[in-house]
């Protein structure tokens, strides 16, 4: 049975993931559509940040928004992107000390 | 549009060992942000499931939120079908990062965009559309395949020794890291906002309207999908003009 789950769960996001391949492959589409796609990065990262990242610690929302801060101002002087989650990892370390 | 972090690594030669090199330096932060995930995975599944198993779902699978779903869902004995429609869901939203990453990826051969599209994950997903112009590079697939092999390696790498060891980090230490994905997204968007600063302000969109559904309540899954195709739609009107490719 567990298998079966695993299979199952293999398919089912496999397939959204492989699809578009073969969407895209084909079609040419107009401006708007590119423009749209092209945003679809920000917009994905938006709902990826926010609010999850305040669930980092669960019991404490705004340790993960500190965190998130800290983040935003490392990444603002454009080092990679590693030293942001270094920041933000010692951040929440010493905030849960 | 190139509003992207990503212009250092333009100067750089192209061949295929620059562009596997550029792939593991750009793939670290996942890489990094996905060990203590996938250990943590391990040992969670590792009270439901047989290490084979685990291991298996890490490769088949290869998303982080739904096998952690899956395990505990596993572990309560529930039944195929209902974790199965939960994974779809909790994963559709790579349905949409998948359009908007083949638009970009169609200078790449099909033999390899095939491959590459079962690698997208959120983090994948994001670190590549945002080094997106490697897409026309002659060696861009190679750079994109580093990046997902090297994000993979971890993740299966991960769930497989959390599993064998059980717990082994610090509880402090791993509770600290559930920040490390959230902050590589901020180091990602951040950059591409000082560019241009609508990019910023259709994130903003978009994470206010995930955080309105999931307030009134739609499942999560549904949630980033909704708030990604409307937050995208918004760029329809703000990225235009913009096109200075």
């Amino acid at each position: 049975m567990i298998w079966a789950i695993i299979i199952g769960m293999s398919i089912v996001t496999m397939l959204p993931r492989l699809i578009p391949v073969f969407i895209v492959d084909k079609a040419s589409y107009p401006d708007w559509v590119n423009r749209w796609l092209d945003a679809i990065p920000y917009a994905a990262l938006g709902a990826l940040i926010f609010p999850g990242i305040m669930t980092v610690i669960p019991e404490k929302p705004f340790i993960g928004i500190v965190g998130g801060i800290v983040a935003i101002v490392i990444a603002f002087f454009e080092i990679n992107v590693i030293f942001s989650v270094l920041g933000a990892i010692v951040t929440v370390f010493l905030f849960t000390m | 549009m190139q509003a992207n972090s990503a212009e250092k690594v333009s100067n750089v030669p192209t061949g295929a060992g620059a562009a596997f090199r550029s792939g593991l330096i750009t793939g670290f932060p996942i890489f990094l942000g996905y060990l203590p995930i996938a250990l943590a995975y391990g040992v969670l599944a590792a009270q439901s499931m047989t290490l084979l198993q685990l291991t298996a779902m890490s490769v088949l699978v290869f998303a982080g939120a739904s096998q952690f779903m899956g395990a505990k869902m596993i572990g309560a004995g529930t039944g195929l079908l209902e974790v199965v429609v939960a994974t779809f869901v909790l994963n559709f939203r790579h349905f949409v990062m998948s359009l908007s990453f083949m638009n970009k990826a169609r200078p790449i051969p099909m033999r390899w965009k095939i491959p590459l599209s079962l690698g997208l994950t959120d983090e994948t997903f994001a670190v590549s559309s945002l080094h997106g112009e490697e897409a026309k590079k002659p060696y861009g697939k190679v750079f994109f395949a580093t990046v997902i092999v090297l994000a993979y390696s971890a993740w299966v790498g991960g769930s497989l020794v959390g599993g064998l060891l059980g717990e082994l980090i610090p509880a402090q230490l791993s509770q600290s890291m559930n920040i490390a994905l959230y902050a590589m997204f901020i180091g990602l968007l951040v950059p591409s906002v000082k560019k241009e600063w609508r990019v910023g302000l259709i994130a903003i969109i978009s994470m206010l309207l995930n955080y309105a559904l999931v307030n009134i309540h739609v499942n999560e899954g549904w949630a980033i999908v909704i708030a990604t195709i409307i937050g995208g739609f918004f760029g329809i009107f703000l990225l235009k003009g913009d096109d200075e490719k």
